[in-house]
């Protein structure tokens, strides 16, 4: 255990993990004395913190974890088999343990490896079967009976996966892979300057975050009362992370486009409270129109056991204050100085962030949303700097198609390509090499491109010019074309 | 310019992207009194390149004109000199996300080739990782040093002339990821183990054939690592197309003035039914396929290195 001391990080309590059982994960939050349920095991995690993360466990029959040790295979005594199955009846009793024998087993607290072993014993057929029918029947058992889980730091790799194969509607159907050639074809790195622009829980973020690493800024832009981040906070990211993080409403765009941005006017103490009013009124009818988005992400946020975004929260309040100020005056008088606290910070996030778009010299847009992703490029390119990289998500191809248009249109951007990407695993064992069975249908579509200075003046004319230098199809294309 | 920092002007010195148009591009080497030829004339350095901000339209000698880009790992990949086989940005996107990297990672690689993954690697981990990179050709590792000097990434990479499967990548118990494309990966799993921290980390070796796959996994197990997978990731890009298709002529028109029986989404048709529906056509935008894709480019295996 001293080795230990010089290696990696520990299992911390209020740290963000993610348990692994074979390829399926779940993130929690290490609390003690809180029970969980993974993969139909209940149990706790107050044994695990202190150890290492990447250390596996087994549950005992209390409930609690045990780290496990790396045992050496029993290896089944002479190794008996079969050739094929031409003999192998299924007649439903070759298992001579019946459910309640095996239960009986579990019940008793007897280790997974020992049952595994029994039912092999207690298989008629199983020294006829190949072997690599034995092989598959050992795995398959094991699989059931040894449940072993590994805690493992989070990590954009981790989390995409699990959120792909536990919850994809609430990213939108963006297949890890395809979130992994977001993150290259935007260059996302440290020092960037990135917009962001997402309705997949947080993850997208998270993952530009991760490629970050905490250096230069991002400014997420949120549909409804506020971002949503319940993947994000999955990654546990130190608090350092957060300094550079800003957020921008989508329904203030507009506006800040136009330069008719109100914040902008408005005052920096946080005492005047007939700007506060009109402030806070703008919040109700933006929260109106946007309801039935904000609502679906709320409750799409609760399955993830994340609690809500500080704005949300706020804003909430500041509604109800609206409706029942004068019930409630004489008691609240604190709770509205620290509302109007809350929400003087907020304006003057909102203050900074605005700056930040204004200077349109962004280094990176990427857009991953449930919304049509054509208005939202056109209007959001505008604070990108020329020779940046943009990279739009959509679940589906046909939105990308209009998109793409609109932009030769604008012009102002070269090197556009619509794609998508197959992802195909593979079994890989001795002489049972092929792909997997099953493989994903479909993990959406990407359209990316360069920006270059829009020369206003004579847009129409070059567009043209575009269009003729670039519409070219594929007869052209060779091969080595398409890799890029 | 650096290839792991954005500059908004072109400098002397600096290796920019010549967008021609359509995938047609071309990297230069950017220096005061050189000239560029391209299929639209002759472009200056000093006076059209130098004091330019990236991305602007640059007019050549005979009238046409280009686009000058800031440098990417991407862009680079899709014009750098090849001396060998290269990994494209779909495997290196996945390789980049599987392997965790990400700021301060150290990462192992082997055999550094053209350096098209080296730098998309060194972008990822700047400003505080580090890139290992081995190269057993002496001639290749030259030549890499002198890009990534050129390129301004020098101090976060070291290339280490070497065979990789014999002496192993020069460091051990450092790295967080290591990656193989070598002909024989199986050969250097042993040393790809030391390289990695005690701690854990990753491994991905990337091979094009399925037999190199299956030594390299049975030489990762007996090597105690664990989360082993083999994947392939193919790209399928399209080309965006308003397609027409012509109406059949059914012999209907005359009698029926409904053109209600066929969906067409073009409404300008349902104002004369009938008269011109031998020559009505149906448009929509598509995205067809190219002709031709890239079926393959290499398995991708990846592992971990488990903490016991």
């Amino acid at each position: 255990m001293a080795v230990e001391g010089r290696l990696g990080p520990r299992i911390c309590e209020g740290d963000c993990a993610v348990l692994k059982r074979g390829d399926v994960f779940k993130a929690v939050s290490v609390l003690r004395r809180r029970k969980i349920t993974f993969e139909k095991q209940g149990f706790y995690l107050d044994n695990a913190i202190g150890h290492m993360y990447g250390t596996t466990f087994e549950v005992t029959s209390d409930g609690n974890l045990q780290p496990k040790r790396e045992v050496e295979e029993t290896t089944t005594e002479t190794k008996e088999a079969g050739t094929d199955n031409r003999n192998i009846v299924d007649d439903g009793k070759s298992q001579k343990l019946t459910h309640d024998d095996i239960k009986a087993l579990k019940d008793k607290g007897i280790k997974g490896q020992e049952i595994v072993q029994q039912l092999i014993e207690n298989s008629t057929t199983f020294r006829d079967k190949t072997e690599f029918a034995q092989d598959k029947y050992i795995k398959k058992k094991k699989k059931k009976y040894e449940a072993v889980i590994t805690i493992v730091k989070p990590s954009t790799r981790i989390l995409s996966t699990m959120y792909y194969a536990r919850e994809p509607g609430k990213i939108n159907h963006l297949r890890y892979d395809t979130l992994a050639q977001m993150l290259t074809l935007g260059n996302v790195r440290a020092g960037n300057k990135m917009v962001v622009m997402e309705t997949c829980a947080g993850l997208l973020l998270g993952a530009v975050m991760e490629r970050m690493g905490g250096y230069g800024s991002i400014i997420q832009m949120y549909p409804g009362g506020g971002p949503v981040r319940a993947a994000t906070s999955c990654f546990g990211f130190p608090k350092l992370f957060f300094n550079k993080l800003h957020e921008f409403p989508l329904s203030k765009v507009d506006s800040l486009l136009c330069g008719t941005l109100s914040t902008e006017t408005l005052p920096s103490e946080p005492e005047d409270a007939a700007l506060a009013e009109e402030e806070m009124n703008g919040l109700v009818d933006e929260k109106q129109t946007s309801v039935q988005g904000t609502e679906e992400e709320s409750s799409a946020e609760t399955a993830m056991e994340i609690n809500q975004t500080e704005e949300q929260e706020t804003m909430d309040i500041n509604v109800e204050d609206a409706e029942f100020k004068e019930n409630k005056e004489r008691e609240n008088k604190e709770n509205v100085r620290e509302k109007q606290r809350k929400q003087w910070e907020r304006r003057k996030k909102l203050t900074e962030a605005a700056a930040l778009l204004r200077e349109k010299n962004a280094d990176g847009l990427l857009v991953a949303s449930k919304f049509h992703p054509t208005p939202l490029l056109l209007s959001l390119l505008e604070f990108v700097a020329p020779s940046r990289p943009f990279v739009v998500y959509c679940q589906y191809k046909e939105p990308l198609l209009e998109c793409y248009t609109k932009l030769r249109e604008r012009g102002g951007v070269v090197n556009l390509k619509l794609s998508e990407t197959w992802l195909r695993s593979y079994q890989v064992l001795p002489d049972r090499s092929h792909p997997k069975l099953t493989m994903s249908g479909g993990g959406g579509y990407l359209l990316s491109g360069t920006t270059v200075v829009l020369d206003k003046g004579k847009s129409d004319s070059s567009n043209l010019e575009a269009l003729k230098m670039e519409e070219p199809s594929s007869k052209r294309c060779k091969v080595q074309d398409l890799h890029c | 310019m650096s290839f792991v920092e954005y500059g908004d002007t072109i400098k002397d010195g600096d290796t920019a992207i010549v967008f021609l148009g359509h995938e047609s591009m071309f990297p230069v080497k950017v220096q005061h009194g050189s000239v560029t030829q391209t299929k639209y004339g002759v472009i200056r350095h000093s006076t059209d390149l130098i004091g330019k901000k990236y991305g602007s339209k640059v007019t050549c000698s005979k009238g046409g004109w280009v686009f000058i880009l800031h440098p990417t790992p991407e862009l680079w990949t899709v014009n750098l000199p090849h001396r060998t086989q290269i990994l494209y940005s779909t495997d290196i996107s996945v390789i980049t996300m599987m392997l965790e990297l990400k700021p301060g990672s150290i990462v192992c690689e082997s055999g550094t080739g053209s350096g098209s993954l080296s730098h998309a690697l060194i972008r990822t981990v700047a400003p505080t990782g580090h890139l290992y990179t081995v190269e057993f050709h002496q001639q290749r590792a030259e030549k890499a040093r002198e890009e990534f000097r050129e390129h301004g990434v020098e101090h976060l990479v070291t290339v280490t002339n070497q065979d990789v499967c014999k002496n192993g990548f020069g460091v051990s118990d450092i790295a967080d990821a290591v990656f193989l494309d070598i002909p024989s990966p199986w050969e250097a799993i042993g040393h790809a183990k030391s390289a990695l921290k005690a701690e854990g980390g990753r491994i991905c070796s990337f091979s094009p054939c399925i037999e190199q796959v299956q030594r390299t996994c049975l030489a990762m197990e007996e090597y105690g690592f664990t989360e082993i997978n083999t994947l392939e990731i193919l790209l399928r890009v399209y080309s965006v197309r308003t397609i027409s298709l012509q109406i059949p002529d059914l012999g209907k028109a005359a009698e029926d003035n409904s053109s209600a029986g066929f969906d067409s989404s073009n409404p300008s048709d349902q104002g004369s039914p009938g008269t011109n529906l031998q020559q009505g056509t149906v448009q929509f935008k598509s995205g067809v396929p190219l002709r031709e894709m890239v079926g393959h480019t290499g398995y991708l295996t990846f592992a971990t290195k488990s903490l016991f």
